[in-house]
């Protein structure tokens, strides 16, 4: 547990990268109390973030993500604007820097972010004073995805460090996994980076030396304590990148049969949507191990442990 | 951390006699009630809850539940705070209603805690009734709130602070006055 006197030292959740080892657990930590607010039986809201203006800025469709952002930011009482790429006038023409002025002079004091480009949210960092939280960057961050994935392995197996996990599929598109490749090293899991050459940039070993990368589904999966299977992104172009379904069926789904060589308590993980049939069939997505909707239900408290621990400014921040 | 030389109020051993007397005012008033229930505010009124719990316990021959309570995020003055505090865990592990609850903490001052402490409880239900139970009632209060059962009550100057260290958190048991007179 983080002593009390901890102060969150961030002003922006850009992504995992800048956090320390202290900065996650003390999330994790504050999601704790928070699920407790989600559990309670009749009144399921806080007055921790009255009197304050979330802006959900989504330049991407989003609906899971952006729905448990929305009731996080509910629980916690902030008031709520919900600012669309589609009816805004960025369909007119408006640069994101002229938007993110004319939010500004509406003084928010958090913005929700998800956005195609990597550096559209460090851009709008530095011209406004509001708390900016990613809530996805192309195929660079994803943070709270990975805060969500790391709190349901801990509620699982009561730490992180030393915990073997591989993630499975199409590294290549994932934002989840870089966001996941830092926080999972940082508190010391063990990873392994599991799919079809074309689908596993190998460059990433330049950024994340400890992570180990395999071709070979079935040889590391009996090693395995947890395994994330990702979404095969074909709106991205994965197709291009697989000789076809039938192949990457045949050595990276995560099917029954495949299964029975991992522990017999493995945790089945997936941020979603799934695609069912393809990188993971409905037996093992539906079994009695997956942790899949553990993951959906725990998105909200670790959002509220976000935005209460960014909601109020303090004096030496770093972004 | 607090200077050691402040001025003891209570040692370990006045506390205890405190807190058995506080007990025995609340077996008075509600011994026969079986929906009686404590509730600690954190930090210092959790093991003050405890310990009242064990004496009643005691006295009543039968278990009086404990529920904890963090008002951190029902506190008036949180959006003018630098970081936020981190909040630790409620647990109430019965339901609410119908029940009498025992608000307990370390020291009433202005009230303010105990107001939050009650917007936070109400959130978790509607119970018959609630009372508070306090170790040392110091004055200065900024809201119409008073203690119901009380160990000590003293009038101590804004400019000082009473401070209750237990075992439990601060290594010692006893009751301070910190500051300048």
């Amino acid at each position: 547990m983080t002593t009390p006197r901890y102060i969150f030292p961030h002003k922006h959740l850009l992504g995992i990268e800048p956090l320390s080892p202290a900065d996650i657990t003390a999330i994790l930590d504050q999601a704790e109390a928070f699920e407790e607010v989600c559990e309670r039986p009749d009144i399921k809201i806080v007055p921790a973030l009255r009197k304050r203006l979330v802006v959900n800025l989504f330049f991407e469709n989003s609906t899971r993500t952006r729905n448990s952002f929305e009731i996080a930011e509910k629980r916690l009482s902030a008031e709520i604007i919900n600012f669309d790429a589609d009816t805004s006038a960025l369909s007119k023409g408006e640069t994101l820097i002229d938007t993110a002025m004319n939010l500004q002079a509406m003084h928010p004091d958090l913005i929700v972010m998800r956005h195609s480009a990597a550096g559209a949210h460090a851009l709008l960092a530095r011209h406004m004073k509001a708390s900016i939280i990613n809530a996805g960057d192309g195929a660079h961050e994803h943070p709270t995805q990975a805060l969500l994935d790391a709190y349901t392995l801990r509620q699982k197996f009561g730490k992180l460090d030393g915990l073997r996990l591989a993630i499975v599929g199409d590294i290549r598109h994932s934002r989840v996994v870089r966001s996941n490749l830092w926080l999972l090293t940082k508190m010391g899991a063990k990873v392994t980076l599991v799919g079809p050459p074309t689908l596993l940039p190998v460059e990433m070993k330049d950024t994340w030396p400890e992570v180990e990368f395999s071709y070979d589904l079935d040889a590391v999966l009996p090693e395995m304590d947890a395994i994330m299977a990702l979404r095969a992104q074909f709106e991205r172009g994965t197709g291009q990148y697989i000789p076809g379904a039938g192949e990457y069926i045949r050595y990276y789904q995560l099917n029954a049969a495949r299964m029975k060589r991992a522990k017999k308590d493995v945790a089945i993980l997936h941020p979603g949507p799934m695609n069912r049939g393809f990188e993971i069939t409905s037996e093992v997505a539906d079994g009695p191990n997956n942790l899949i909707l553990d993951q959906v239900t725990n998105g909200v408290p670790v959002r509220m442990a976000v935005l209460y621990l960014l909601s109020n400014p303090h004096g030496e921040q770093v972004p | 951390m607090s200077e050691p030389q402040a001025p003891c109020l209570l040692d370990a051993q006045q506390m205890e006699a405190y807190l058995l007397r506080v007990s025995r005012e609340i077996a008075a008033a509600f011994g026969h009630d079986e929906n009686l229930v404590l509730v600690g505010i954190r930090s210092r009124g959790l093991p003050m809850a405890e310990r009242l719990g064990r004496m009643l316990e005691a006295s009543l021959g039968r278990e009086v539940p404990i529920g904890i309570l963090d008002i951190t995020l029902y506190r008036d003055d949180l959006t003018e705070m630098a970081g936020s505090p981190i909040v630790r865990p409620t647990e109430i592990p019965f339901r609410l209603k119908d029940k009498t609850v025992v608000l307990v903490d370390d020291v009433l001052f202005t009230g303010r805690t105990i107001r939050a402490g009650l917007d936070a409880l109400l959130d978790h239900g509607r119970p018959k009734r609630v009372w508070l139970a306090v170790l040392v009632d110091r004055g200065g209060r900024e809201l119409p709130i008073q203690a119901d059962f009380v160990g000590l009550k003293l009038e101590v100057p804004m400019t000082q602070r009473v401070s209750v260290r237990v075992q439990e958190i601060d290594n010692v048991d006893g009751v301070y006055l910190e500051g300048r007179s």
